[in-house]
C-alpha cells in the first residue's frame, strides 16, 4: 500500500524522526489558517505548499510551490488543489489533487551551508536482508545518480539478527561527510528510520531529499512509504490511511470480491486462475496480436459468483473486443467453472463481444462439454495454443 | 532416485485440523504420500486422518521420526511454524501458505542459515511432488507422470500448465519444485536447478520465472558454467507494466534489469531454450531432449 507524503511523516515522527512542522488540508480557505499556525508554532515567515498525490515528480509537474506570504499560500493552496497534476510517474492522464500539504519552509538563512542527501531503506532480495541505500546526491533523481555516478551511492546491510547498530549510523554520517552536531542529529535520524521501516513492516520508505538546514538540523523533507499488504493486518491504523481516491475505481471495486484485478490499455480481456499463468496469458494474447486489457486472478475459488464480478469489471471497459478465460483446474473442477461462466453470461445477459473459454484439468472435458452445450456465443478450447489461436481469429 | 522427497519421506502436516489442512492432506494420502502424522498445538494425542496429532512439531519427530513438513497454517502464524520445524530437526519444510510478512520472513531466513541441512521450500507456492512417489502440497496429482523432466517454477497454476504439456508429450516428471511467488523464499531458482542437476533421473529441466528479482538471472549465469543438461525457460509477464505488483508479492517490476525481457535476453545467452509463448514449453523440451541425444 501506497501512502501520501503526509502520512509517512506522521509515521516517521513517532518514530522520532524529525520532519518540518506541516498540516494538511483539502479545502483552500483552510489554507491561510494552517500557515498562520505553523508560523506561530515555529516564527517562519514562508512555506511549503505540496500536492498530495501517490506520484513523484511533483515538483517539476507544478505542484510544490514555496510561499513567501500569507496570499501566496492562498493562492497557490487554491491552485494546486483540485488541479490535475501531470508528473512523468502519472502518466498523461495525470492525477487530480485532493489533499494539499502546508509546511514550514526549512530553506531559512543561517551560519551553516544547507545540503540534501538521499536515503531509503529497502529490502534487498537477493540476500533477504534489510539495507540503508543512501548518497550524498539528495533532492534528484535517484535513478539517475545510479547511472551516471553509481559511486556515489552507498549501500549498508543490516544483520536482522540484532538490528541496526550504531558503528553502522556513524558510518552514513560519516560518508555524507558531516561532523558535529550534524553528525549526531544523523546518526539519530538514520537509527529512528530504519526504527520506523522495520516496525512499520514498510517495503520501502525513501526519503529524498534528507535536508541539511543551516543551523544544522537533520530533517525528512520528503517521504515516499510503501507499506506491506500482508502485514497491515497487525497495523490496522495504518490500514486507515489506504486513500482509495489514488486507486482505480475498477481495482478497489475488485478488490471487494478479493479479485486481484489490475487495468490496462489493450482489446482483450483475460480472466484466469492464479498470478503466474494469469501474467502468461497476457503474453499470450500479444503472441496472438492482441494487447491484454487487464491482469485478472481469480484466485483457487473460480465460481459463479466471482466469473460474474471478473465479467463485469472487464466489460467495464469499452476497449475491450474480446475475452479470454484460462483456468487450469487444480482444486478447481472445470465442470463447476463452466457452470459459473454460463450462469455469469445468463445473469448479465448481453454480453456482446466473443467469450473464449479454456478449460484444463481437472474435469475438464466435462466443462468444455458444458460450454459447447449451451447454446451461448461462446468458443471453448483444452490446449493453450487452441486458445491462443481463437485469440488471432476473433480479433482479426 | 528423485530429489527433496520421496516414497521414504515421512511427511508431517502443520495446520493438521484446519480446512486447508484436512483437505489437502487426504488428497495427499490418497495419492500414496507417506503422512506420518500432523501438528496441531492443543489437540495433541487425537487423531485425525487416522493418523496421530502432534502438539509440537518436536513431538512429531520425536515420535514417528517426521523428516518432512508441509505448512498450511495461517499467515500470521507461518513464520513461527518455520521456525519450529527447523528447531525440531525437520530436513524438508514445504511452506504453502500465501501472504505471510515480509519482515517475519527476514527473521526466517537469517535463523535458517544458522541451521545446517534444512530446506525450505516457499513460502506461497504449491508444494514439491516426486510423481508416483509422493506430494507434498496443493499440485492436482493426476497431471503429474513419473519421468525424466526435472521443473522448477515461482507459480501454481502456470506449473501444472508445465507438468501437464510435458506429461502429455510422453516425457514425465522426475520432480517439480514450486518454489513460492514472494520476494524473500527458502530455495531459489538456483537451488533447484542444481538439485536437478545433481539428480540422476533428471535429463531435462524446465525453468518458470516471472518478472521481479534476479533469481533466474542467476540461474542462468550458472547453468551457462556449469550446466550438463538441456534446459528450457520461460518467463511470465513480458506484458507487464512497470511497477505494478502481479498477484504475486514478489511479481513486480523495479528496474531494467528485472523485466521478462531482460532475463529472457540473459538465459538465451546463457544458452537456455527460451519460449515466447508458454503453448511451446511441452515441445520445446521433446526437441531440446532430442537434441541433446537422450
Amino acid at each position: 500500500m501506497n501512502l501520501h507524503e503526509y502520512q509517512g511523516k506522521t509515521i516517521l515522527k513517532s518514530y522520532g524522526v524529525s520532519v518540518p512542522l506541516g498540516i494538511v488540508i483539502d479545502k483552500a480557505e483552510n489554507a491561510v489558517k494552517a500557515a498562520e499556525e505553523i508560523r506561530e508554532k515555529t516564527g517562519t515567515d514562508s512555506w511549503a505548499v505540496k500536492a498530495q498525490i501517490h506520484a513523484g515528480g511533483r515538483g517539476k509537474g507544478g505542484g510544490v510551490k514555496i510561499a513567501r506570504s500569507l496570499d501566496d499560500v492562498k493562492k497557490y493552496a487554491g491552485e494546486i488543489l483540485g488541479m490535475n497534476l501531470v508528473t512523468h510517474q502519472t502518466g498523461p492522464q495525470g492525477k487530480k489533487v485532493h489533499k494539499v500539504l502546508i509546511e514550514q519552509s526549512i530553506f531559512y538563512p543561517g551560519e551553516s551551508p544547507i545540503k540534501e542527501y538521499y536515503m531509503s531503506v529497502l529490502l534487498n532480495r537477493v540476500t533477504g536482508k534489510n539495507i540503508i541505500m543512501y548518497s550524498t546526491e539528495g533532492g534528484m533523481d535517484i535513478e539517475a545518480v545510479a547511472e551516471k555516478t553509481p559511486h556515489l551511492i552507498f549501500k549498508e546491510e543490516i544483520d536482522p539478527a540484532v538490528g541496526i547498530q550504531a558503528f553502522q549510523t556513524r558510518k552514513i554520517a560519516f560518508n555524507l561527510g558531516l561532523s558535529g552536531k550534524a553528525f549526531k542529529q544523523m546518526t539519530s535520524f538514520v537509527a529512528s528510520l530504519y526504527k520506523a521501516y522495520e516496525n512499520s513492516d514498510a517495503s520501502l520508505f525513501e526519503i529524498n531529499p534528507v535536508f541539511k538546514t543551516s543551523d544544522d538540523l537533520i530533517l525528512a523533507a520528503d517521504s515516499k512509504v510503501n507499506l506491506d499488504d500482508n502485514a497491515l493486518f497487525r497495523h490496522p491504523e495504518y490500514a486507515e490511511m489506504r486513500d482509495l481516491t489514488e486507486e482505480d475505481p475498477a481495482e478497489v471495486e475488485a478488490s471487494k470480491y478479493n479479485l486481484n484485478f489490475i487495468k490496462l490499455d489493450g482489446n482483450v480481456g483475460c480472466m484466469v486462475n492464479g498470478a503466474g499463468l494469469a501474467m502468461a496469458t497476457m503474453d499470450i494474447i500479444k503472441l496472438s496480436g492482441g494487447e491484454p486489457a487487464n491482469f485478472l486472478d481469480v484466485g483457487g475459488t473460480a465460481n459463479a459468483e466471482t466469473v460474474e464480478a471478473g465479467f463485469r469489471l472487464i466489460l467495464k471497459d469499452p476497449g475491450v473486443k474480446a475475452i479470454l478465460i484460462n483456468i487450469f483446474g487444480g482444486i478447481v473442477r472445470c465442470d463447476r467453472v463452466a457452470q459459473g461462466v454460463v450462469d455469469a453470461y445468463h445473469a448479465i445477459g448481453n454480453i456482446s463481444i466473443p467469450v473464449i473459454v479454456r478449460l484444463q484439468g481437472t474435469n475438464a472435458d466435462g466443462g468444455k462439454k458444458i460450454i459447447d452445450e449451451s447454446g451461448l456465443k461462446v468458443h471453448s478450447a483444452i490446449t493453450l495454443r487452441e486458445a491462443a489461436n481463437l485469440v488471432t481469429t476473433v480479433i482479426h | 532416485m528423485s530429489t527433496l522427497v520421496n516414497k521414504n519421506s515421512k511427511v508431517i502436516v502443520q495446520g493438521f485440523t484446519g480446512s486447508e489442512g484436512t483437505f489437502h492432506a487426504g488428497q495427499m494420502i490418497e495419492y500414496g504420500t507417506n503422512v506420518v502424522g500432523g501438528v496441531t498445538p492443543g489437540k495433541g494425542g487425537q487423531t485425525h486422518l487416522n493418523r496421530p496429532v502432534f502438539n509440537t512439531v518436536f513431538e512429531a519427530v520425536t515420535k514417528v521420526q517426521a523428516d518432512t513438513s508441509v505448512i498450511f497454517v495461517p499467515p500470521a502464524f507461518a513464520a513461527d511454524a518455520i521456525m519450529e520445524a527447523a528447531d525440531a530437526g525437520i530436513k524438508v519444510i514445504v511452506c504453502i501458505t500465501e501472504g505471510i510478512p515480509t519482515q517475519d520472513m527476514v527473521k526466517v531466513k537469517q535463523y535458517l542459515s544458522e541451521k545446517k541441512g534444512v530446506t525450505l521450500i516457499g513460502p506461497n507456492c504449491p508444494g514439491v511432488i516426486t510423481p508416483g512417489e509422493a506430494k507434498v502440497g496443493i499440485m492436482p496429482g493426476f497431471i503429474h507422470k513419473k519421468g525424466t523432466i526435472g521443473i522448477v517454477s515461482r507459480s501454481g497454476t502456470l506449473t501444472y500448465e508445465a507438468v501437464d504439456q510435458i506429461t502429455k508429450a510422453g516425457l514425465g516428471q522426475s520432480t517439480c519444485i514450486g518454489i513460492g511467488g514472494d520476494p524473500i523464499i527458502g530455495t531459489t531458482t538456483l537451488d533447484a536447478i542444481k538439485l536437478f542437476m545433481k539428480d540422476a533421473e533428471t535429463e531435462g529441466i524446465i525453468m518458470i520465472g516471472e518478472i521481479g528479482g534476479s533469481m533466474e538471472a542467476d540461474a542462468a549465469y550458472w547453468i551457462k558454467e556449469h550446466g550438463t543438461k538441456p534446459v528450457v525457460g520461460f518467463i511470465a509477464g513480458q506484458t507487464a507494466p512497470k511497477g505494478r505488483r502481479m498477484g504475486h508479492a514478489g511479481a513486480i517490476i523495479g528496474g531494467k534489469a528485472d523485466t521478462a525481457a531482460a532475463k529472457m535476453k540473459i538465459m538465451e545467452e546463457c544458452g537456455i531454450h527460451v519460449v515466447n509463448s508458454p503453448a511451446d514449453i511441452g515441445k520445446t523440451m521433446v526437441d531440446a531432449i532430442k537434441k541433446a541425444g537422450k
